[in-house]
């Protein structure tokens, strides 16, 4: 459990970052939790040459309301969030995801972009900024970009982030008055990942599901928005039964996991029974 | 002033909670330097190859030595301290257990080579410059397996892989005879699952050979530093055991897997002289999961008659214990003398009979883990009662009320002669049961299971009432059962010429407290405050002899013989007093610290005799200066401590998730000197037993590889996965050792992992009598056992 050799670089700003990760034969790594890198780090199944420490990188740690999107910036730990009055307020199944991961130690440290920027598929907050609508900014040294969640995470712990560039915000639209949001959450029993989790954004008008965004972590090898549970609500009354046809569409057509907890079959149950029971939290 | 009985706050928590506990890995001594063992990653494969000159030539790199320098060096492998016998009087198979392995490996995180260099991170850079070939060859990991035709062999001189076979009881043939004519018969075939010991604190050793006295210490991280240093200097060192020393200093949790000699402690001695400087190796977590002593691993068919009114007839069991590649310490005895032993039970059985094979398979070693043999015991034999209750449609209470063997008190009464080898002390087992069902107010609590019933929601109720065996002891017994060690313990009191105690003991606390319990002992028994007392532990230069802390013994057995020191304190102390107060022995009376002529109030305290003895002027003639006494005690028997768990659970019908809403204990441990202690020792057990039950266990693929090789994949039971606990005691005293104490630290984790699957089973009945709830009950499991055909 001793890391390879590498150089520690801690960053007081995001320019000075992107210089410290623009280092010529130097593979350099962005640390800001450090959940998931030093584990890595220690098990030598990653060698980075230096380490950039971003998470004390004060224009980084931020929840403000800005327009009609609220933006996160990326090194806001997850007890931030789930402390956040303005997202509680708003879109409360942010919060509530965040209370949901590891234990009070985890949270205080690990960050939202650390997280997005790994892409493991059984983490929580891909599937959330997924259901969100949620946008990521990106930044590197040719300047800024902005892609939708849905562009952000390619698969198996893989995104669009690109060598030299470093999340720097996470922007999530606010949603129509009457939305309502949750994240329900199937843990493994030892590392407390989602086997399945399930991001419900349900806008009901007048008694019809007029909006209906749901997303998985855990289930496939990477976060899905699940259409076919989507579909199958919109426009349809807020029923009981209505909710548990939906939710009977989940997770088909996409490559479930399958491991020591929760074989292929039993993963896909629990996909069914968790897009139920978020549906009902929100349209129920 | 009364310190027993009483819940004095641990005096040792002050250092361990301000962050002053010392451990073996603070150490650091000079010029010390720092060992990476490289281990297998196979785990079954010929080493065809070692090319170490690349990482020998690493900067930094001290020494590298391997299997060859090993054996070239005439070092024995670590031994075995308990030999079992075949049924046929042969001895068991005992393959070498070598320090670093040359030619074949036989698991996963079999030790190679070590490095040792001037620092950690050196040592580790070092490994990934050893290059080395193997030829993999298949593995064998379940024991059922191991034993048929054709299974990979772990050992060239263990045929079949087995280690022994054994059996105990009624014979055969009778017990044969007893279940065909049972009215019912219940029948489980059960796996008790491999457990990973998971103490907060890595194993560590830190090897020292001082040239200038020609003498070792090693520091390590054991629960007994005496049979470490026996084990290690005569059977595989071959050093003179007065050349070394061993230290144990704070040790954070064993649960068993700190009571056993390790390759690691001899390698550091051995090659610390080689080198001529001091090393340290401390094993890292995921090392911990793959070679600490892991616990458990039986797979077992157990059948229980019983007759029409629902008492049981007979008990036969069959079981295949897995022992891994090598047989660690007290292997053989864990699954046969811990468990064989035990299968009496509460009950009134006439006819039992137990049959083991002993298996070797390519996996980590597997030994004694809190409880060792008797919660596998405990499992068997209360799935059996709470099943049999269910198939013949009587409660699983009244069934346990049916067949409790009556009370009896060990001194007015005889003990109870088991049809299993023990004979219990005392014991009066149903207000145990009677109380748990007080506790949980059981008939409501049926009425309440009814009506979630017709809502759709399983709620279930599981019981279990357990005895045990623990102060593991005596001698006699133990060696007539293959003990290689004798099982008693040493103390020395010495009074200081001011009147303070140095209490020096054989036990050894990693956890346990004995620094507080133990002074309150001493405090009553003296007279005096807690304070005046020092108890010193785990330094084998300070203690003269200990067999450690295990198996619940160390009040009953370790603190039985610091009462005999007391004894023989108080003895002379009563001749020294009669002199100063020129009064007759018999006219004294030892009270508060002080003796007393009676009828008078002539007296004369514990401290001013202290004084006397070492400054012996005015002194009775021919007596010996000084107050300073030592003794073994050796017990006349084991002490059964025994008690009733029951579980309350409810089960999430969709996804199969387990949630214990309650658990009720409620345990005999026999008198008790530390309730608080008591109470924590419970706690922690229970936390242990429903682990197993519910989230823990070790598991490996086809290929040897370990599955659940960190926390991320091994589920420790944590504060949130349990209720507030419900305990209760009652109290049936040892008769046989003089503080009628029967031990407490295992029985939380002995009584409640069957109670736990029993309360599963029954939420289940709507689906039927499901007996096939293999542990750990993920929620994968139930959900599978729920909707199974």
């Amino acid at each position: 459990m001793i890391p390879a050799n590498f150089e520690y670089h801690r960053a007081g700003s995001v320019d000075e970052a992107l210089s410290l990760l623009d280092q010529p034969d130097v593979y350099a790594k962005v640390l800001s939790g450090g959940h998931s890198l030093i584990p890595a780090l220690k098990l030598r199944l990653n060698q980075p040459g230096a380490l950039v420490d971003i998470a004390r990188i004060a224009e980084l740690r931020y929840i403000r309301q800005d327009g009609n999107s609220i933006a996160i910036g990326s090194t806001s730990t997850h007890k931030d969030i789930a402390n956040s009055a303005l997202l509680a307020q708003h879109i409360a199944m942010l919060p509530e995801a965040a209370g949901l991961i590891g234990d009070p130690q985890v949270r205080n440290v690990g960050t939202i972009g650390g997280s997005i920027a790994h892409a493991d598929p059984a983490a929580d907050w891909p599937g959330v900024l997924l259901a969100a609508d949620a946008e990521i900014v990106l930044r590197s040294k040719a300047g800024s970009r902005t892609l939708a969640a849905q562009d952000f995470f390619l698969g198996f712990y893989s995104t669009a982030l690109q060598e030299g560039e470093i999340v720097t915000e996470i922007r999530v639209p606010i949603p129509a008055a009457g939305t309502k949001s949750t994240y329900q959450k199937f843990m493994q029993p030892a590392s407390r990942f989602a086997i399945v989790g399930c991001a419900a954004v349900v806008q009901v008008s007048d008694g019809t599901c007029s909006m209906v965004r749901v997303a998985f972590n855990g289930v496939a090898d990477a976060c899905f928005r699940d259409v076919n549970v989507e579909n199958a609500l919109i426009g349809k009354a807020a029923t009981a039964e209505n909710i548990a046809a939906a939710a009977a569409q989940a997770a088909q057509g996409v490559s479930i996991l399958s491991d020591h907890y929760a074989a292929e079959d039993y993963r896909k149950h629990l996909a069914v029974v968790y897009a139920k029971r978020a549906l009902t939290v929100v349209a129920g | 002033m009364t310190y027993i009985g009483q819940s004095v706050k641990r005096v040792e928590d002050k250092r361990f909670t301000t962050g002053k506990g010392k451990y073996t890995d603070d150490i650091k001594l000079v010029g010390m330097t720092h060992a990476h063992i490289v281990r297998s990653p196979y785990a079954h494969a010929i080493i065809k190859s070692i090319d170490i000159d690349t990482a020998l030539a690493h900067p930094g790199v001290v020494a590298i030595f391997t299997g060859k320098d090993i054996a070239a060096a005439g070092i024995n492998g670590v031994p075995a301290g308990w030999q079992v016998n075949f049924k046929d009087g042969t001895t068991m198979k005992e393959p070498p257990h070598p320090l670093l392995v040359a030619d074949r490996v036989k698991h996963v995180g079999d030790g190679i080579a070590v490095i040792i260099a001037e620092d950690l991170a050196t040592a580790r850079d070092a490994a990934d410059l050893i290059e080395i070939d193997y030829e993999v060859l298949p593995c064998v990991t379940n024991p059922a397996e191991a034993v048929k035709a054709g299974a990979p062999q772990v050992h060239d001189n263990a045929p079949n892989n087995i280690c022994f076979d054994w059996e105990l009881g009624n014979p055969k043939a009778e017990v044969d005879a007893a279940i065909a004519a049972s009215h019912h018969v219940t029948r489980l075939d059960l796996v008790n699952q491999r457990m990973a010991p998971n103490a907060i604190e890595p194993r560590s050793a830190i090897g020292h050979y001082d040239d200038s006295k020609d003498k070792f210490t090693l520091y390590t991280t054991s629960q007994n530093p005496h049979l470490t240093r026996l084990l290690m200097c005569a059977f595989v060192l071959g050093i003179p055991e007065h050349k070394v020393q061993v230290v144990a200093p704070d040790v954070g949790g064993g649960f068993g897997s700190k009571i056993f000699h390790y390759i690691e402690e001899a390698l550091v001695i051995w090659a610390s002289k080689q080198i001529g400087r001091p090393i340290k190796w401390t094993s890292t977590r995921s090392e911990a999961f793959l070679t600490d002593a892991h616990g458990r691993d039986h797979v077992t068919t157990a059948e229980m008659g019983f007759d029409k009114e629902g008492k049981v007839t007979a008990l036969r069991v069959s079981t295949f214990a897995n022992l891994g590649a090598y047989l660690s310490t007290f292997a053989p005895a864990v699954p046969t003398y811990l468990h064989g032993t035990l299968l009496q039970g509460l009950y009134t059985t006439p006819k039992i009979h137990v049959d083991v094979t002993a298996v070797f398979t390519h996996t980590n070693a597997v030994d004694a883990y809190r409880g060792a043999g008797r919660p596998e015991a405990t499992y068997l034999l209360e799935r059996l009662m709470d099943t049999a209750a269910l198939e013949m449609g009587m409660d699983p209470a009244e069934l346990r009320f049916k067949n409790f063997i009556p009370a009896f008190d060990g001194v007015t009464q005889p003990g109870y002669q088991t049809q299993v080898a023990l004979q219990y002390d005392s014991g009066n087992y149903e207000p145990v049961l009677e109380r748990g069902l007080e506790m949980v107010g059981y008939e409501n609590f049926r009425k309440e299971q009814a009506e979630a019933r017709k809502n759709g929601k399983l709620l279930g109720i599981g019981f279990s009432t357990y005895i045990e065996a623990c102060g593991i002891a005596p001698s006699a017994v133990v060696g007539a059962l293959g003990a290689r060690a004798g099982l008693y313990e040493s103390a020395q009191v010495r009074v200081q010429p001011t009147g303070k105690v140095s209490v020096f003991t054989g036990s050894h606390s990693h956890g346990q407290g004995h620094e507080t319990t133990f002074a309150q002992v001493v405090a009553d028994r003296l007279g005096i405050a807690m304070e005046d007392i020092d108890i010193v532990h785990g330094d084998s230069d300070s203690v003269a002899f200990g067999m450690g802390t295990y198996g619940s013994r160390s009040l009953a057995v370790g603190g039985s013989a610091i009462v005999k020191s007391i004894d023989k304190v108080l003895e002379k102390g009563a001749k020294i007093a009669a002199h100063k107060l020129e009064a007759a022995e018999e006219d004294l009376e030892y009270a508060g610290g002080r003796w007393t002529v009676k009828g008078t109030d002539k007296s004369i305290g514990f401290g001013d005799i202290a004084l006397t003895a070492y400054v012996p002027h005015d002194y009775p003639a021919g007596l010996e200066p000084g107050l300073d006494f030592s003794s073994f005690y050796d017990p006349t028997n084991f002490t059964y401590p025994f008690g009733c768990h029951i579980a309350i659970v409810e089960v999430d019908a969709e996804t199969g998730k387990v949630t214990l809403k309650r658990f009720i204990a409620v345990d005999d441990v026999g008198n008790v000197i530390n309730p608080m202690i008591v109470d924590g020792q419970i706690h922690g057990g229970l936390a242990q037993g429903i682990g197993q039950a519910m989230l823990e266990g070790v598991a490996y693929d086809a290929e040897g590889q370990l599955m659940t090789g960190s926390f991320m994949d091994y589920a420790m039971p944590r504060a949130d996965d349990l209720p507030s606990f419900e305990i209760d005691r009652k109290v049936t005293p040892c008769p046989h050792n003089p503080l009628g104490v029967k031990g407490a630290g295992e029985a939380g984790c002995i009584g409640s992992t069957p109670a736990v699957v029993n309360a599963v089973m029954d939420a289940l009945t709507p689906f039927g009598i499901i007996k096939n709830l293999e542990m750990p009950m993920t929620p994968q499991r139930v959900w599978r056992a729920m909707h199974q055909k």
